[in-house]
Order: structure tokens, then C-alpha cells, then sequence
């Protein structure tokens, strides 16, 4: 079972308490009636969906309630950091260059943080 | 034909534990969803006569109410007394939003020796007492089911649980408690 560590709970704690709630740092354009269908497609639909390090909105439904943001390593299913929602992205540059990248995730189950 | 309503409780009859654990069916109790912003808190406080608390996980207790805290600006407060939870944060003149669930909750209490190892039969939470202090209290998941679980003394839990669910959660208890015995 993977441990999440909540910002706002100050506290580890399980997967099961945690949903995921999509890509995070998508700014709504703020003319949005006025924009291409193209654009709003852009914005509205279409994710990046990168492997490896991403960032995402999570919500600790069964504990505080709160959406936040976290980091996560989509190969190894790490969660690298998580912060409060409202913040600007936080470089994870360093964490991720002392991780090593193992390709299943049955091998990193056991210490995820 | 009686002409006074009969109050019957959710779990009403129901009995379980075990050698080391007594699972009983809480009293009906008064009971608010509190929503509230950081600069309304003190007043709030000062109309339900407690420190509504601000640290994760902590819980307040004073003259039979509890208010639990559940995330940066809810609580669950309790009144096992008088009640009038809702006129006291009417009366506070700070902006809030209180709904009373009391009929919505319901609360097991779970107590003895093995009364951590019961809960932990569907629910991953560190119990232990460094972890989850006495007046500890977190929204959690148990089995299947979301409660809220305070810790009332060392080997003493109040589990809250949606009262559609309680019959779930209280089977489960029973089976954890049978374990937690073994
Ligand atoms: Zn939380």
C-alpha cells in the first residue's frame, strides 16, 4: 500500500483515503469565450499524459477534504513531493536525479513514500 | 395508539465484541457539521463554549460537547448534553456554515485491550498511542465505509459512521474484534 503524504493533514497517509483528480497547473484562460475551439480543446480536453514525473491534483476525500498537488513518477509510481493546491510548481529536479528509475512498480511498492 | 413518538436508533438491539472488546451502539447524540474560515474561529469558539481546535487531528472537549478537527476549516462538533449547537453558532455573529447532521451520524463505541487492533481490522491508520494520542480524531476509511474516529481514552474509540452504514461498519467491528481476541 502506498503512503501519500497529505499537506494539509501533515501526515502519511494511505492510498485508500487519497482520489486522483487529473493533471495539475491548468490555468482556465481568463477571455474563454472568446478563444479558438482549438484553443479551448487545448485547454479543456487534451492532456499531456507524460511518462515519468508529472504533476497532479489529489484530493484527500476520506480524510481532510482537500485538493493538493503532487509530483509523481508515472513509471515507478513514486510520489516525489506533494504541496499545497495554490502554490506554484515546485521543482522536483532534485529528487528526481537521486532516484533511480526501476521499471515495475511491484519494486518500489514496499518504500514509496 | 400511543401518542408520543418512540425514538429507535439505527443499530438499536445490536451487541457484538469479544473477550477483549465491547462494541456498543452510542446514545443519540446532537450533532453539526461546522464550516468556518481561520478569522471566525475565536468567536465561534467563545458561542460554542470550547477551542475549536486548529492542528490536524486534534480534538476539544468541554461541558459534554467535542468538536473534532477534520480539515483546515471543519469540524464535527458533538453535544452528548443539552444540545443547541446550532443557536449557539447562530448567536456568534461570525460568518459560518452549520449543518446539523445529527440524524445523519451515528457512533460505535469501541473499548478494551484490543480495541486499536479492531478499528485496524479495516483501517490502515496508525493507532498507536504515540501516533494517535487520546483526543486524537481523524476522518478515515473503514472497510468499505468513510468514518470519523476519536480516540476517547487509551483503549476507548467513539467511531462516527454514516447511519445507512453502521450496520456495515458495526458487522465489521464485530469480526475485527473476534480477531483482535484471538
Ligand atoms: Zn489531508
Amino acid at each position: 500500500m502506498l503512503l501519500i503524504h497529505c499537506p494539509y493533514c501533515e501526515h502519511d497517509r494511505s492510498e485508500l483515503e487519497f482520489r486522483w483528480a487529473g493533471e495539475a497547473h491548468i490555468a482556465r484562460p481568463e477571455t474563454i469565450a472568446e478563444i479558438s475551439d482549438e484553443a479551448f480543446a487545448e485547454y479543456f480536453f487534451l492532456r499531456d499524459n507524460d511518462k515519468g514525473v508529472t504533476y497532479e491534483r489529489w484530493r484527500h476525500i476520506h480524510g481532510c477534504g482537500r485538493f493538493f498537488n503532487a509530483a509523481r513518477d508515472t513509471v515507478s509510481d513514486r510520489f516525489l513531493m506533494t504541496y499545497k493546491a495554490g502554490l506554484p510548481k515546485q521543482p522536483v529536479a532534485d529528487v528526481a536525479a537521486t532516484e533511480q528509475t526501476i521499471e515495475t512498480y511491484e519494486q518500489t511498492e514496499g518504500d514509496a513514500r | 395508539m400511543a401518542d408520543v413518538a418512540t425514538r429507535t436508533t439505527p443499530l438499536r438491539g445490536t451487541h457484538g465484541g469479544s473477550a477483549s472488546v465491547r462494541l456498543t451502539p452510542a446514545a443519540p447524540a446532537e450533532r453539526l457539521s461546522l464550516r468556518a474560515a481561520s478569522g471566525d474561529v475565536a468567536a465561534l469558539s467563545r458561542a460554542l463554549g470550547l477551542e475549536l481546535p486548529e492542528r490536524p487531528k486534534t480534538s476539544a472537549s468541554a461541558g459534554g460537547r467535542t468538536a473534532l478537527w477534520l480539515g483546515p476549516d471543519e469540524w464535527l462538533v458533538i453535544d452528548e448534553g443539552e444540545g443547541g449547537l446550532m443557536a449557539a453558532c447562530a448567536a456568534s455573529g461570525a460568518l459560518h456554515s452549520a449543518v446539523d447532521v445529527s440524524h445523519r451520524n451515528t457512533a460505535i463505541l469501541v473499548e478494551g485491550q484490543g480495541a486499536a487492533a479492531t478499528i485496524n481490522a479495516g483501517c490502515p491508520l496508525d493507532l498507536s498511542l504515540k501516533a494517535f494520542p487520546v483526543g486524537a480524531c481523524t476522518r478515515t476509511i473503514f472497510g468499505k465505509v468513510e468514518i470519523v474516529v476519536l480516540r476517547t481514552g487509551e483503549e476507548a474509540f467513539r467511531v462516527e459512521v454514516w447511519r445507512s452504514f453502521s450496520e456495515y461498519a458495526f458487522g465489521l467491528l464485530a469480526e475485527g474484534a473476534t480477531d483482535a481476541a484471538l
